[in-house]
């Protein structure tokens, strides 16, 4: 949805970022743990990021993916594990000693400060010369269009000035890494997706290696290289958009980006045993009883009974969204997205086919 | 929500009009009537007993004391202030402006140690996990529960020569042998800050409680080591607490008599004690009004540049 790249075979090829080539490791986190009180927030959480990505943890509320970015921004303390950033170890540095920025949720703007005294923060604390600090807050504030408003105090701004602000903040001080803290959380949803395209823009110009936190598949799926979808504390997958969205591994990550349909069956012989009839599948499942998914748009309406996992159906609903019907059809119950040239109507038997290459088997 | 609505009562021609009040109908008179029932009690006590007393207390300043004692002549003079400012009969003296000095730089001092001792404390209390946060700040206000004077007079009995604190003080030689510590300027600071450290520690404590902490966790993501992290996170958040504090201790402490009363002997005078002097012991109303009139004068004046510097602060 809203992003092209979604559906385009070979987009997996987007890990190198652009053409830019893959160097060492940028950051590598190992094993972190964290609990608050009895809560175990995170287990044992590892991962690595190269040079120039764009990485989004993309989770619940409540799956630990703030509590994993204030460790590395110095702000929570780890339990235990491991966190290296261009090969030194940055855990035991205190915040104000790491070379990483944060974008804060609230932007926790420097209220008695103006715009410029904001941005410059960070180069005053390290004892820039006036000179360079002019230079590069003028740059920064050129960067996000900020130019006209450096003599503005935080409660004189609106909320997508206020977060370019935070932003130019951050990324004055040049940092290996900066982390945002759903920056895009307080934005009204058309500014949201504007500012979307423009983060992904000036960090793609700017070869920075980003950490986006976010709750929102529509934004992790806009802006990431890759995406970590996260759930109660651990990793469920990693990987390039596409791939997150296409070959989902569990029935969490099935759900929790875009819509599913899952379908609980039994392993047989010749493929799973579901209530839609037995349908074959790419490879052969390792559970017993398990679940198969298949998103609604990859749902095919065929002219008669088609040769692979053909299902007879009745459609029950038709919802128009647009750009597509939404259709829900039994046995199921199914849904399915179908573009507008598809004519349906309520009551109406069709064949569909669910194709052996869209059909996921899910770990569980 | 108020909405209004004209009808016509029954056997009336006159419309009346109808109000629609947090869902209730009802008249605009009934309305105000209600109004007047909650405001007029307190409004009567406040004007018989607050607002016509200081427009005596003014009248009385500009009046002249008859011979007689505490009668009074209502006419219209300047005497008094020219008293105050040390114009006598037999020359100029400073005594008066001496003691006005002399109050409010205790005050200022008192304000000062107060507020230094209170913004840790309330820092420290706002920091404690909530049982222990209510328990210290009941203990914050404890002495509100004892009278004033009860409290200073246990710090006689503590300040007495046969008690360890004189005694540590002889010892280290700060005074002579067998001296109580007080009466003194001492026994006057540390009643004085006792007396008024809860005024202080509240309002901080208040304001620290709701202070936004991801800024102070922006300016440590900047860079900013704990001296720049506390002047740009820390203190512009709790300037209005500051200001409260200030403001709350300042002014009891330069009207107070009971402390330099008790604690600093009878040649001890401050303001208070000159008012409760003049009111009390020598029965000049007339001039006694008038010293508390400038008192009133100076103290809303300073609140005044206080809340002046604290908006030039805030733009700053």
């Amino acid at each position: 949805m809203g992003n092209a790249e979604d559906g385009a075979p070979g987009a997996a090829k987007l890990v190198g970022a652009n053409g830019r080539e893959a160097r060492a490791a940028e950051l590598e986190v190992k094993g972190i743990c964290k609990s608050f009180d009895a809560v175990q927030v995170l287990r044992e959480v590892s991962f690595t990021v190269r040079h120039g990505e764009f990485i989004t943890l993309l989770g619940p509320s409540g799956c630990g993916k703030t509590t994993l970015l204030r460790i590395l921004a110095g702000l929570e303390q780890a339990d235990s594990g491991d966190v290296e950033l261009l090969g030194k170890r940055i855990l035991s540095l205190p915040a104000n000693k790491r070379p990483v920025n944060t974008v804060f949720q609230s932007y926790a703007l420097f209220p008695h400060l103006n715009v410029f005294e904001n941005v410059a923060f960070g180069l005053r604390a390290r004892s820039f010369a006036n000179a360079e600090v002019n230079r590069r807050v003028d740059g920064a504030l050129d960067m996000l269009q900020l130019e006209e408003y450096p003599k503005r105090y935080p409660h004189q701004l609106s909320g997508g000035q206020k977060q370019r602000v935070a932003l130019a903040r951050a990324l004055v001080n040049e940092p290996e890494l900066l982390l945002l803290d759903e920056p895009m959380s307080a934005l009204d949803a058309k500014l949201r997706a504007e500012v979307q395209l423009d983060l992904r823009r000036l960090q793609r110009r700017l070869g920075k290696t980003f950490i986006l936190v976010t709750h929102d598949q529509d934004e992790a799926m806009t802006v990431s290289d890759r995406i970590l979808v996260m759930n109660q504390g651990t990793i469920e997958q990693a990987g390039v958009p596409t791939e997150v969205y296409e070959h989902p591994v569990n029935r969490f990550v099935a759900q929790f980006l875009g819509a599913a349909n899952l379908i609980s069956g039994e392993r047989v012989r010749t493929g799973v045993k579901t209530a839609l009839g037995t349908l074959r599948v790419r490879h052969a499942p390792a559970w017993e009883r398990g679940t198969l998914a298949i998103r609604p748009e990859r749902v095919r309406v065929a002219k008669g009974n088609p040769e692979n996992n053909g299902i007879y159906a009745e459609v029950r609903e038709l919802i128009f969204r647009g750009d597509h019907f939404e259709v829900f059809v039994e046995p199921g119950p199914l849904r399915l997205k179908v573009p507008p040239g598809v004519q349906l109507k309520v009551g109406q038997k069709v064949w569909l086919e669910l194709p052996l290459e869209h059909l996921e088997v899910l770990a569980d | 929500m108020i909405r209004t609505a004209t009808t016509t009562s029954s056997g009336s021609h006159r419309p009346t009009r109808l109000v629609l009040w947090y869902g209730q109908l009802t008249t605009r008179r009934k309305l105000l009537r209600r109004g007047w029932s909650l405001v007029g009690v307190p409004a009567a006590w406040v004007v018989l007993f607050l607002l016509i007393p200081c427009i005596l207390l003014v009248a009385l300043a500009f009046c002249r004391r008859a011979d007689t004692r505490g009668e009074i002549v209502w006419t219209f003079t300047l005497e008094n202030f020219h008293r105050l400012l040390g114009y006598t009969s037999d020359g100029w003296s400073g005594d008066y402006l001496r003691i006005i000095v002399r109050s409010i730089w205790i005050a200022l001092v008192t304000t000062v140690i107060s507020v230094l001792l209170a913004y840790p404390l309330a820092f420290f209390i706002a920091s404690r996990k909530d049982r222990a946060r209510y328990m210290l700040l009941g203990l914050v206000m404890v002495p509100f529960c004892t009278n004033l004077v009860i409290r200073l007079s246990a710090w006689t009995i503590l300040f007495s020569s046969q008690f360890y604190l004189a005694r540590f003080a002889v010892w280290v030689g700060l005074i002579g042998e067998d001296m109580p510590l007080y009466p003194s300027s001492f026994a006057v600071y540390v009643g004085m800050v006792s007396s008024f450290l809860p005024f202080a520690v509240l309002p901080i404590y208040t304001n620290v409680e709701r202070m936004d902490w991801t800024i102070v966790e922006a300016a440590n993501d900047l860079y900013a080591g704990r001296w720049r992290t506390f002047m740009h996170a820390v203190l512009p958040q709790t300037i209005p607490g500051l200001m409260a504090a200030i403001i709350l201790t300042f002014i009891p402490a330069m009207g107070t008599f009971i402390v330099s009363n008790i604690l600093g002997g009878s040649k001890y005078m401050l303001v208070g004690n000159l008012i409760e002097h003049e009111f009390l012991g020598v029965g000049d109303l007339p001039f006694g009004a008038a010293i508390s009139f400038v008192l009133i004068v100076l103290t809303i004046a300073s609140v005044f540049l206080l809340r002046r510097h604290e908006k030039a602060v805030e733009t700053a």
